[in-house]
């Protein structure tokens, strides 16, 4: 028992954090960066932050993950980090060649107060900068937000950036995924494609992170959103932005900035989220929904209709990023299923009225945190005092699972401990029928595993 | 002719061809996508075994979230280290300081898990904020009863190894706290194990074997009152000697415990190691069971590992690590399946290393200091490598390229210390180096994923 020294009684703690269900800004700067075609991140902070989200990027996507760093010193501390930064720009054009470097902020050069705006025009005006290439920055202090955070962070930093409008009309629609595997900005690549529809997807890992084997080490595969199309979303008819944690800054942003106006939806994760994100690009380019796309629809409403009775009434936990937690707990509640234990650590006033106007009256009990304090150990001690039949996290749940002998589901990042995730996507309807798929399987493997002999059963 | 950065040019070496000049012991470029971590890093993967103690990272959630249960270093009793601990600094604590969030974080673990000690490690931002960590740990410590200490890992005040300095300032707080009257007078300390995937009960049984009493492991399988009642052995035998040299030293001069430098990897080097121990207490029954011990697990193994050498005869490897005395142990072993090594290099090497590493070395071997993806990756290309050993980071680049590989880092799955780890690392060598994936790899077929047909 892993966890065994966890207490079932639950205190309010004023300080303390026990395994957490969040992580800092800068990897999901660095996450987000890696969207962009030929970028090279880099973090301006010391060397261990760099080689963590490195480390940790590996581990979920089992992929090289190219990332610099201004490797700060006691002396880079006292006097800033300027002189690191500049000399980290001259280097990394010259050796690694990148088209961006994006740089993000860590806790480190926040609290000493590097100005990365100043820093970076000096380094146009040294000619550090390449003709023809680029500088980016988003500020990302890791005690401020979570992971989520910094993504949205460089997302929208990206807008600021590289979005331009020239008064030239394009037909074409930009779409902005929250933190979603490769696999699943390829979907709504696909998707998009099989609805005729022409669209900049920003950011886009679909290439990057989950790139063919080709013999020799791609320091830029081939994947990433370019920097034209960046250009060109200034010109574009409309932003439709997935996920309100990840992407409304960058949306908003390219309101201000452009004029281009956006859709906020969800997440397209289940079948009511996807249909609104269907509707919603229909809507947007002038469209109909392909017979394809629908017969997409038909399939997933089907394998529901057809395993109703496993989904009904079955307790749950989730945890993990707000942005998935909202579309999957709507998901689960359209299967009859009862999220009971909803946790986040990323921190935002409209997580729990929103998870709330989902669960209405069908889960009106449910314990919904987020924030500070809302992490595993607070989860566990929830299950201990009011079990659930499924556990949907991360890699860290399986502690939770294995001592309390839940099946559990794996979604979110990090998963370190199988692959999939970066492979077969979760949006979209075949995303919902892959959920589907692995849900069932969890809750009948367990069913199969506990049945006594006289009523183990074939057919199911 | 793989391109490197100007200011590296002197940490890169070729056998034969340059005049031998490495540079080492710098600090990294800026700018280069280094493979090295930082100060906080090296205190936490030494510290961090030790399972019955409270591991608290004060400082923004990052620090506590990616040191995470991430190095698969196991105990056979508590498991406290592999709880994830921080005390989530928030912009509040930037502006008004932290003490009062690490002192109440402190008391509410204290209180929910009754640890034997706490280690309090100070991350990059409170050394820039100037929280008192040392006194809130005193307080603490006086109220609660138990050793809380603090972990001076700033990230930014060094390198991994000032880190390792400072996680063995905290063990030598605790060294010393308890009694040694009933520590026997054949008794070692293990240093520098971090019983990952259970080799620290391997080394324990050889020892157990030849009559050795291990007093403590510092710090795999570690627990506090052992470590307490270290000062007692007669002996410090060492391994990861990056980590644990400073320790070692103090202990000399402040108990007068002799060390030796040993390595358990390989044959050979475990052989030499446990013959050093005995050779130390020159007791006769205690060497004529090591003869005994060596002499039926060499047998053994050399007998195991027969059909793995003749199909990897002649294969080359690169070799990247963290501390460069475990590359000559890699070395060894890979010449004792019949390898060769083409590249190696290491993170945090000397002069000394390095001069050793070129003297174990064929002609032509490339050899590197703070290396990264991109020479890493164009020198096993320019080699013609079969296998890679490294770690996290490199795997994936080594299995993009086309090439095995072996994890001898945090992530190895299986014993690789001591006889039966030889032949482990034998079979994981053999089942990388010759799986048959390597049939459809574009770097063996000269074809891309895209053309086939």
């Amino acid at each position: 028992m892993l966890l065994r020294h966890t207490p079932s009684e639950i205190k309010e703690r004023n300080a303390l954090t026990i395994n957490p269900a969040k992580t800092c800004q800068p990897i999901g700067a660095m996450y987000a960066a890696l969207g962009i075609h030929g970028c090279l991140p880099h973090s301006h902070g010391s060397q261990g932050c760099c080689a963590y989200h490195r480390s940790t990027l590996t581990r979920h996507f089992k992929e090289p993950v190219m990332a610099a760093t201004s490797s700060f010193t006691e002396g880079a501390s006292v006097f800033g980090g300027q002189a690191n930064l500049l000399q980290a720009i001259n280097n990394m054009f010259t050796v690694y060649t990148p088209e961006v470097i994006a740089v993000h902020t860590t806790c480190l050069s926040e609290t000493i107060g590097d100005d990365i705006n100043q820093i970076i025009r000096k380094a146009y005006e040294d000619g550090k900068v390449p003709e023809g290439k680029h500088v980016i920055h988003c500020n990302t202090p890791s005690y401020v937000g979570s992971h989520v955070t910094g993504y949205a962070n460089m997302v929208a930093g990206m807008v600021k950036y590289f979005s331009e409008s020239t008064g030239r009309y394009r037909d074409q629609i930009n779409i902005i995924p929250g933190w979603i595997e490769p696999s699943d900005m390829r979907e709504i690549k696909r998707i998009a494609k099989e609805m005729g529809v022409k669209i900049i997807l920003f950011p886009d890992t679909s290439d990057v992170l989950d790139a063919p084997q080709k013999g020799k080490h791609m320091f830029y595969p081939e994947g990433g959103v370019t920097i034209p199309d960046l250009r060109s979303t200034g010109d574009s008819k409309l932003t439709i932005a997935l996920g309100p944690f990840g992407t409304e800054s960058a949306a908003a942003l390219l309101d201000t900035k452009c004029k281009v106006k956006y859709e906020l939806l969800d997440l397209p994760i289940g079948i009511s989220a996807t249909d609104r994100f269907i509707s919603g690009l229909s809507r947007a380019a002038c469209v109909e929904v392909p017979v394809s796309i629908t017969a997409e629809r038909g399939r997933a409403v089907d394998i529901i209709t057809d395993m109703q009775q496993y989904f009904y009434n079955k307790k749950v936990a989730l945890f993990g990023d707000p942005d998935q937690l909202m579309a999957l707990t709507e998901f689960l509640v359209d299967l009859e299923m009862k999220p009971i234990h909803i946790i986040s650590g990323t921190p935002g006033k409209q997580f729990v009225p929103r998870i709330r106007n989902i669960l209405k009256d069908k889960v009106p009990n449910a314990n919904v945190r987020n924030g500070a304090n809302a992490d595993l150990f607070l989860l566990h001690q929830l299950i201990k005092n009011e079990p659930v039949d499924l556990l949907v996290g991360n890699t860290y749940g399986k502690y939770i699972a294995r001592d309390e002998d839940i099946p559990f589901v794996r979604m979110g990042f990090p998963i370190l401990d199988r692959i999939g995730h970066s492979y077969f996507p979760t949006v979209g309807y075949s995303g919902a029928m892959r959920l589907l798929e692995t849900i069932l399987s969890a809750l009948m493997d367990r069913q199969d595993r506990d049945a006594p002999e006289e009523s183990f059963e074939l057919v199911m | 002719m793989v391109k490197v950065l100007a200011q590296r040019e002197k940490q890169v070496f070729r056998k034969g061809e340059d005049t031998f000049n490495i540079g080492c012991e710098r600090n990294s470029v800026a700018g280069s996508v280094s493979q090295r971590a930082c100060v906080f890093c090296g205190s936490r993967v030494v510290l961090y075994p030790i399972a019955d103690a409270l591991h608290l990272i004060h400082g923004p959630i990052g620090c506590a979230a990616y040191t995470w249960d991430i190095r698969g270093a196991l105990s056979s009793g508590p498991k406290l280290h592999r709880l994830s601990f921080s005390t989530d600094i928030q912009e509040k604590n930037v502006i008004y300081g932290g003490e009062k969030k690490l002192y109440n974080s402190l008391i509410e673990l204290i209180d929910i898990y009754h640890p034997k000690a706490a280690f309090v490690y100070a991350t990059c931002i409170v050394g820039i904020i100037g929280d008192d960590v040392d006194a809130v740990c005193k307080r603490v410590a006086g109220e609660k009863g138990i050793p809380v200490l603090p972990v001076h890992s700033e990230g930014f005040k060094g390198t991994k190894k000032d880190g390792y300095r400072a996680a063995c300032e905290a063990l030598l707080k605790i060294i010393g706290r308890e009694a040694t009257d009933k520590v026997p007078e054949f008794s070692i300390n293990i240093l520098g194990d971090f019983n990952i995937a259970g080799e620290t009960w391997v080394i324990r049984d050889y020892y157990r074997r030849m009559g050795v009493e291990v007093v403590s492991v510092m710090t795999g399988d570690g627990r506090v009152a052992d470590i307490g009642r270290s000062h007692g052995a007669s002996l410090n035998v060492i391994q990861c000697s990056g980590s644990m040299m400073y320790l070692a030293k103090k202990m000399k001069e402040k108990y007068g415990i002799p060390y030796i430098r040993v390595s358990y990897f390989g044959i050979e080097d475990t052989s030499e190691a446990l013959f050093a121990v005995a050779r130390f207490f020159n007791d006769t029954e205690i060497l004529e069971r090591t003869g005994l011990l060596v002499e039926s697990e060499v047998e053994r193994v050399n007998r195991q590992i027969q059909r793995y050498r003749k199909k990897l005869k002649g294969r080359k490897a690169t070799i990247y690590v963290g501390g460069a005395f475990k590359a000559f142990s890699l070395i060894k072993a890979l010449h004792l399946l019949g390898m060769e090594v083409a590249v190696v290099g290491s993170q945090t090497g000397n002069i000394d290393d390095y001069t050793r590493l070129k003297d174990m070395c064929l002609p032509g071997t490339i050899i590197l200091d703070d290396s990264n993806p991109v020479e890493l990756a164009n020198f096993s290309l320019e080699k013609e490598v079969d296998l890679f050993i490294g770690g996290v980071k490199e795997r994936p680049l080594a299995y993009k390229l086309g090439i095995g590989f072996c994890d001898h880092n945090h992530e190895r799955k299986q014993i690789l210390a001591g006889y039966e780890g030889m032949v482990n690392f034998a079979k994981e060598v053999y089942s990388s180096v010759m799986s048959p994936v390597w049939r459809f790899s574009p770097r063996k077929t000269g074809r891309m994923a895209n053309d086939i047909g």
